[in-house]
């Protein structure tokens, strides 16, 4: 028996392949995945081991809280008198105050700010060569007007030794002269894609830090023979709390740590995608055998007859189903392995990158997961074609025609249950608050319920699409043809549908996003201009000089113009966003905020107003205090002065004007104006543009391009979500391709007999492609229809985040319906020549 | 002759494969039927009668010789004129698979017109469907349908479109003696009433007796015929021809 299910797989080597291919296809994202981020975990620890190898123990300030979160920590400094006090504690050599912060842009020689994707580009004091920095060429910066650049960010400004280059920092642009450049151990253009600008010592800290004598950190070297856990020991009992102590090894575990939930990230999107993929692949394989099965069903009868058991029956299609799982794991294992590491590969190189790959990695998680996953999905989908198989009955193998379809009652019936169960929960969820788990249960049930009444609704949605083909024979048997299998155009169908309804479901999703905003600005902002830097999403939003401010009031045309700064702060020992508006009457104004409790004129030095949500969770009302720590100035204890409401600009807290100092970036982040009613916008803007030269990251829009810029963050994530929902899409084309295949080679004798009464060979093809239109349409609509529900649970579910207005994407409802359609015709292409060349002749003869 | 030619073959001779294994289906037949003739075709199996059917339908092409339907020959026609030939001029009834299961009786005898865009005659179309007595069984589909039933939409599927020939290969093999002869009274009225040209492909010599004229085959070559023929004498000669081959 074993040996005729080896004998059947063979015979039909591509049929199994195409059904294989999703699995493929989600095997290779699971090992991909594996294979990523082990050869890039591994290669972040070797950076990490350079980077701190010289470091013995660093001294940095607290993060609030006690947490050993980095990204808790407030970007601040430690006074220079810390440098000292460390020196001071026994068994100290030497103790170095460094500056090292993520910031420092330089402007290129195309006048754009040189931008990284993800490393850092930090802004440094120049502390002299050591185990880790090298001039490579020029030599150390003498005056606060030089600076040394790492090879990286040389090539990437396009600079030459001796050029002058302009660089933004928290100070406004300043230019300096390029006096040396820089290299790291093994003679590395860059650390990790970091790019650096070293200054001299005098102007770092108010460059980096904002203000003078500051460092980011005290670097630790410990006297001979003193061991480092001792030393650590030592200055933390000589500080106290509010300052971090770390040994080099720490300093690297952490990096490390970091390093592994950026990458767990990325390996679970890349499952999630896998699992679109394998769900696919469940339901196309399901097809290939449901179809097989019933064109086998004498073949499988006389095995039957001639003394096989049920048992044998169901254990030869899962060999099947198993034969198949292996192969298409050791297929995608193979491929994932070589995604992972082109992958790993372009990451390590991409942008003067020196990442080194220390060798392409296969952790045992990778196999394991593949044949795990690719036997596990390929059974799964077997079992039913199988039980079915099994149940053939003997006296089948002398029935001349397959045994009909069975009836739907069963399935439709389940389905209706499930529909309306899914139905019922999306409404509780809709009508009551929006609970996340209502609408999550709501839509897996209605899901579940619409795949099952598929088949039902196969025949008569297919059926009214195909009246627009009814004008001509072919057109119409056409038609009917993509009704007679309701089963089997509902798994083709469905396998369509994952792919479209997550893309519908997406682009509902941002359509709704977009809308709800586009709603909240024309409701809520009165300003005819607004000035920002462009939010990317790996940096901080860029700031810009407060000068700019001045300047744009002293235009002609302007009646109003506000500046915000925006800065970290610990409220009451809880990481918080505060702003500082320098003209809060006229920003009221501008983005419709308004007080609730207080005055928002009554902010001064220690008074600050917040945000009524914020205020109604931790029990504030004007009077009550808080205590708040910013950058600089310690921590105070504040009175809160009012509570507004809207304000979207602002966030949750609003500080006085007196607390810019005190701010890590002393500079502004939004600077929001309205046009006196004589003059034009497009004048003014003009102005306003000459007016911010020298900050290349800073535009200025008008409200619509603030909505564009708003939502344009999301676009790259979108296109790329989409792409690798596409690869979803084209595996379901291959299960298209496949149904009409195995349905064109189940009737030749049919195609004989209307190619012998007259159907001409395209008539013929335009047949086969109208069945195949149909079908992918009917999988596109039920995608649209299932994807446009999922959004709007997901919309509902994020009602409190601000998503107020539900939207439907239409162009693209109408693109993935066209896509449908355009699939059907590709898909088509192929089966329709087959069904084009049968042999008149021998598709009659009977013998 | 006066009587004008539906179908001709001259000196049709048909070659399957070559060199060792070449074998020869037809050697040299010429056959002319004329307008409005009930034709039978009988011979042994493996006599070549059904390729000599297929070569006269356009379905098979000869390997020499010629073949015209009315004023047409059917050598060197490419595929799409070959196919409008036979959708406009050729009715075919097989012997089994005639209908799509989709499409009703009604919709099943439309089927060739409907291919070319056409609607049928009114008048012609009633007087077909009261000839196959199938009017109460018009919005049936195939699988509702008995086999004789089946067998009579396929008839008047082949009579609608009013071809020049209507092709019959072995249109009673699967059917009950009754169903046949009902299939078989059918044709000879179609034949008489409606003046239609028949070929029928058939080894039964019952079938064959209701023709006008039975052509008899043997290792590729017409070896004799009758007019008019008889059942009994039908048997004869096939029996004859038996001997002769054995």
């Amino acid at each position: 028996m074993l040996h005729a299910t080896w004998k059947s797989l063979l015979s039909r080597k591509l049929r199994l392949l195409l059904s294989g291919l999703a699995i493929v296809l989600g095997v290779t994202f699971v090992s991909g995945a594996f294979v990523l981020t082990d050869t890039l975990g591994r290669a972040f620890d070797d950076l990490y081991a350079l980077q701190y190898r010289s470091v013995d123990v660093q001294v940095r300030p607290a993060p609030e809280g006690g947490s050993t979160e980095d990204d808790e920590e407030i970007r601040t400094g430690v006074p220079a008198g810390l440098v000292d006090r460390v020196r001071a504690v026994p068994g100290v050599a030497a103790a170095t105050g460094i500056v090292s912060v993520d910031g420092a842009r330089v402007i290129g020689t195309d006048g754009k700010v040189v931008t990284t994707t993800g490393s850092s580009r930090l802004g440094s004091t120049w502390t002299g060569e050591n185990d880790l920095v090298r001039l490579r060429a020029g030599r150390a910066p003498r005056t606060g007007d030089e600076v040394v650049l790492n090879a990286a960010l040389l090539e990437a400004a396009g600079v030459r030794l001796g050029d002058r280059v302009g660089i933004l920092t928290v100070q406004p642009r300043r230019t300096f002269t390029v006096v040396g450049v820089q290299e790291y151990t093994g003679g590395r253009d860059s650390l990790g894609g970091n790019l650096e600008v070293s200054f001299h010592s005098s102007v770092a800290s108010r460059l980096m830090l904002g203000r003078d004598g500051q460092f980011s950190a005290v670097g630790v070297t410990p006297a001979a023979g003193v061991p480092t856990a001792a030393v650590q020991a030592g200055i933390r009992s000589a500080l106290g709390a509010g300052y971090r102590v770390q040994t080099g090894a720490e300093l690297r575990a952490a990096a490390r740590t970091d390093a592994q939930s950026d990458l767990a990230v990325v390996n679970s999107v890349l499952l999630g995608f896998a699992a679109v993929s394998l769900l696919v692949g469940v339901v196309l394989i399901l097809n290939t055998f449901a179809i097989l099965v019933a064109q086998r069903t004498r073949e499988l009868a006389l095995l039957r007859a001639l003394g096989g058991s049920r048992r044998q029956t169901l254990a030869s299609v899962l060999a099947e189903a198993l034969v198949i799982g292996v192969t298409a794991a050791a297929v995608g294992l193979g491929t994932g392995i070589g995604v992972g590491a082109l992958l790993a590969w372009l990451f390590s190189t991409q942008g003067g990158r020196t990442v080194a790959l220390a060798g392409i990695g296969v952790p045992l998680m990778a196999p394991v997961a593949a044949f795990g996953v690719g036997v596990l999905v390929s059974l799964v989908a077997a079992v039913v074609p199988a039980l079915r198989a099994a149940r053939i009955p003997v006296i089948a193998a002398m029935r001349e025609s397959a045994t009909p379809d069975r009836p739907l009652t069963t399935l439709n019936r389940a389905g209706i249950a499930a529909g309306t169960l899914g139905a019922a929960l999306l409404t509780a969820g809709v009508v009551g608050d929006g609970t996340a788990w209502l609408l999550g249960a709501g839509a897996v049930t209605g899901f579940v319920g619409v795949v099952l009444l598929t088949p039902a609704m196969a025949r008569p949605v297919a059926g009214s699409i195909g009246r627009l083909f009814a004008g001509t024979a072919a057109g119409r048997l056409g038609r009917l043809n993509a009704g007679r299998n309701p089963r089997r155009t509902a798994n083709t169908a469905t396998a369509l549908m994952v792919g479209i309804a997550l893309i519908t479901g997406m682009n509902t999703v941002l359509a709704s996003t977009t809308a709800s905003l586009r709603d909240r600005i024309a409701d809520q902002i009165t300003a005819d201009l607004l000035i920002a830097g462009d939010a990317s999403l790996a940096d901080d939003p860029p700031a810009f000089d407060p000068a700019v401010l001045q300047r744009v009031r002293a235009l002609g045309g302007v009646s109003a113009a506000a500046g915000t700064y925006r800065g970290d702060a610990a409220v009451d020992g809880e990481r918080a966003a505060v702003a500082v508006v320098t003209d809060v009457p006229a920003h009221a104004r501008m983005y419709s905020m308004r007080a609730v409790a207080g005055a928002l004129t009554d902010l001064g030095p220690n008074r600050v107003a917040v945000r009524d949500d914020t205020a109604r969770r931790l029990s504030l009302r004007p009077g009550s205090t808080v205590r708040v720590r910013l950058a600089y100035g310690g921590t105070r204890s504040m009175t809160v002065a009012a509570v507004y409401t809207g304000g979207d600009a602002v966030g949750e807290w609003l500080l006085p004007i007196s607390e810019v100092p005190n701010l890590a970036v002393p500079q502004l982040a939004n600077v929001d104006l309205t046009v006196a009613g004589d003059a034009a916008v497009a004048d003014v803007r003009r102005q306003v543009e000459a007016l911010l030269a020298d900050s290349p990251e800073i535009t200025v829009t008008d409200r619509e391009g603030y909505l564009r810029r708003q939502t344009g963050q999301y676009d790259l994530i979108a296109t790329l979500i989409q792409i690798l929902l596409g690869l979803a899409v084209l595996i379901a084309v291959l299960g298209v391709v496949n149904t009409l295949a195995l349905s064109v080679l189940e009737r030749t004798r049919e195609l004989g007999l209307v190619r012998a009464v007259g159907l001409t060979r395209g008539q013929t093809m335009w047949m086969v492609t109208v069945e195949a239109v149909l079908i992918a349409v009917f999988g596109a609509l039920l995608g649209v229809a299932v994807g446009t529900g999922l959004g709007a649970a997901v919309v509902r579910a994020l009602h409190r985040s601000g998503i107020t207005t539900f939207a439907l994407p239409w162009p693209r409802i109408g693109l993935c319906l066209a896509l449908g359609a355009v699939i059907g015709v590709v898909a088509a292409i192929l089966p329709a020549a087959r069904a084009a060349r049968t042999d008149v002749l021998r598709a009659i003869s009977y013998e | 002759m006066t009587t004008p030619v539906a179908v001709r073959a001259d000196d049709v001779w048909k070659l399957y494969g070559s060199g060792e294994a070449q074998v020869t289906a037809l050697r040299g037949v010429s056959l002319s039927l004329a307008r409005g003739e009930f034709t039978a075709v009988m011979g042994p199996s493996g006599s070549g009668k059904s390729t000599l059917m297929h070569c006269m339908a356009g379905l098979d092409a000869v390997t020499r010789g010629e073949v015209r339907i009315g004023a047409t020959a059917l050598t060197g026609l490419r595929d799409r004129a070959m196919t409008r030939l036979r959708r406009d001029q050729i009715g075919f009834i097989f012997q089994q698979f005639n209908l799509l299961p989709t499409l009703s009786a009604a919709e099943n005898i439309r089927l060739p017109l409907s291919i070319a865009g056409r609607r049928p005659d009114p008048a012609w179309w009633e007087q077909v469907i009261d000839a196959v007595g199938l009017r109460e069984r018009l919005g049936h589909r195939p699988n509702q349908l008995s086999g004789g039933q089946q067998q009579r939409v396929a008839c008047a599927r082949a009579l609608v479109p009013r071809p020049e020939v209507i092709f019959a290969d072995e249109p009673t093999g699967n059917l009950d003696s009754r169903s046949g002869a009902e299939v078989l009274a059918f044709l000879r009225a179609s034949v008489r009433e409606f003046g239609q040209t028949i070929v029928m492909v058939t080894h039964d010599p019952v079938a064959a007796a209701h023709a006008d004229r039975v052509v008899f085959l043997a290792d590729g070559a017409i070896v004799t015929e009758l007019r008019a023929p008889t059942a009994e004498g039908v048997l004869d000669t096939m029996k004859n021809l038996d001997r002769v081959e054995g």
